[in-house]
């Protein structure tokens, strides 16, 4: 049974611009799927219109048989509930405390008066103090979101996403603004609490190393179109171009090995094209 | 921005020869404009109450000292109430124009069509009109006093505290506020959890701003009637007592002085 279903799904901005055109898309209970293609290829609007921050112009989006796109807005946010969503500026309230940010995680499930006076579920603050253990902030709960380095928001963010005891995870560029190594610790994270937890995950993704690595699957969208869909492996030279446009992806390759021999040479390599335009 | 050709290849100028030709065109209309204007200021000037400016200003100087420090025992109360007016104007002022900026920024208006141009025009109807002017008008509805001042410097508020607030609104960053959405938040907690801890510098800037400059308005709302010291102020300049003038004059400059301090102060705390 998929767990998320998205059925001719299609979204024209009031601008013209088509942003995703009917795009299929099946995902199965507990998958990790990597959604990677070049800036404006629709992968932000594809998981905004799974859980409505984005209205699709047509087309259908099912989570577990459950109609999204047909609920009012009272049915939206308790389906909303079920969906964690990770950013990639992080997007936590920065003047709010850790504690804060992450028990915002559980407004769907307390009423206004209760949250105004942050007044949360005993419960909640329990599971808040684990989560903040499992993502390794223990002793930050008082800190303000501002005053943290940007992994260390991250880890907020995703602990925020998990205390809604989500289903399905969408997760926006999480990596986009870390420095590398800090980029694999955070999806190294993610996918250690997808498989923890059994959770489906859609992962928006610029960088087509990280998502070899880390995902079951590899989807590839351009110009708002699924051009490749299948495992991280099939990711030729000749799929990357289809994706990306051309460009040199073997060279790029060898750039990423972890030698400085190699570097060395394909850029000399360079050089010698340059010099050979020239 | 001009790429041309040179004599040694591309060249590159600010302007085109034309754009440079209009704009000293420009420079040259407003300051004929300016010239104009001295002119027919001048021809309308009595230039011989002018020249004789330093002796009359001298005079007046001479009538205000001493002052009458024995008079400043009677400007206690009044200064209270101009304290107050200011104080408590500012607040209603706050509680009335948070929810007319929330109303007026186009990111958190319930509608766009019909309650932002109402908020808006409660804004600029507010701001057209000055805390003199209010409390002109108010002294007839509500009758002369302190209570006249307060509402006068309110409504005045209003406009300055909800435009410079919904300005911060409309400011806000957006991934915070869909971050909290997401996690199916009601529209009531996304205000209070997405937005409002975003605008509270803003917030507490604008109130002790506001609050600073009212102290200043309320000193010269009882002119009209309309409570605090300048109503003796008033009275004092009818009666040509220049002393007792030098005495309030330096009184008000005096809380201003502290208010200025003050309000620094709880920026600075704030922020």
């Amino acid at each position: 049974m998929p767990s998320l279903f998205l059925e001719n799904l299609t979204k024209r901005y009031p601008t013209g611009d088509l942003a995703l055109d009917s795009v299929w898309l099946e995902v199965p209970e507990g998958q990790v799927v990597a959604l990677i293609g070049p800036s404006g290829a629709g992968k932000s609007t594809l998981i905004r219109c799974v859980n409505r921050l984005v209205e699709p112009t047509s087309g259908r989006v099912l989570l577990a048989d459950e109609e999204i796109t047909a609920l009012r807005p009272r049915r939206l946010r308790r389906i909303r509930r079920r969906m964690g969503m990770i950013f990639q500026e992080y997007a936590l309230v920065e003047r709010l405390t850790v504690m804060e940010n992450v028990l915002s995680g559980r407004l769907g499930y307390v009423g206004f008066w209760s949250s105004w006076f942050r007044r949360f579920p005993r419960d909640d603050i329990a599971t808040a103090f684990s989560l903040l253990e499992r993502v390794g902030l223990t002793g930050m709960e008082d800190k303000r979101a501002d005053a943290l380095s940007g992994g260390q928001r991250q880890r907020v963010g995703i602990a925020r996403a998990l205390i809604q005891d989500p289903d399905l995870l969408l997760v926006d560029e999480p990596t986009a603004s870390l420095d590398p190594k800090t980029s694999r610790q955070i999806m190294r994270l993610i996918t250690e609490l997808c498989s923890e937890r059994a959770l489906t995950a859609v992962v928006n993704i610029h960088d087509v190393p990280l998502a070899r690595m880390f995902a079951q699957r590899v989807v590839g969208l351009q110009a708002g179109k699924i051009v490749y869909d299948g495992l991280p492996d099939g990711l030729t030279p000749d799929v990357l171009t289809q994706i990306y446009g051309e460009e040199d992806w073997l060279a790029a390759d060898r750039e990423y090995a972890p030698t400085g021999n190699n570097l060395v040479k394909s850029e000399l390599q360079d050089q010698g094209r340059l010099a050979g335009e020239g | 921005m001009a790429v041309f050709e040179g004599q040694n290849g591309q060249d590159w100028r600010q302007r085109t020869r034309l754009v440079d030709v209009f704009v000293w065109f420009c420079w040259l209309i407003g300051l004929s404009i300016v010239v104009a204007c001295l002119s027919f200021i001048s021809d309308k000037t009595i230039w011989a109450f002018v020249l004789s400016a330093p002796q009359e200003a001298g005079d007046l100087g001479g009538r205000m000292f001493p002052p009458d420090w024995a008079y400043s025992n009677t400007l206690w109360r009044p200064l209270w109430d101009t304290f107050n007016i200011a104080t408590l104007g500012t607040a209603i002022a706050l509680m009335i124009s948070v929810p007319v900026a929330f109303c007026a920024a186009r990111n958190t208006t319930p509608s766009i069509v019909f309650v932002r141009p109402i908020a808006l025009f409660i804004i600029a109807a507010s701001r057209s009109i000055n805390s003199l002017i209010w409390a002109l008008l108010l002294v007839v509805i509500v009758g002369p006093g302190v209570f006249a001042g307060v509402i006068a410097i309110a409504f005045r508020s209003v406009g300055f505290c909800g435009k410079l607030l919904y300005e911060a609104i409309e400011e806000i960053a957006v991934e915070p506020v869909e971050a909290v959405t997401a996690t199916g938040a009601s529209s009531g907690q996304v205000l209070t959890y997405g937005v409002v801890p975003q605008i509270m510098p803003a917030f507490a800037g604008i109130s002790v701003f506001r609050w600073d400059i009212n102290i200043r308005e309320s000193t010269i709302l009882g002119l009209v009637g309309a409570g605090g010291i300048g109503l003796q102020l008033s009275a004092s300049i009818n009666n040509l007592d220049w002393s007792r003038v030098a005495v309030i004059l330096i009184a008000i400059l005096g809380t201003v002085i502290v208010s200025e301090w003050l309000s620094a102060k709880v920026r600075a705390a704030l922020i």
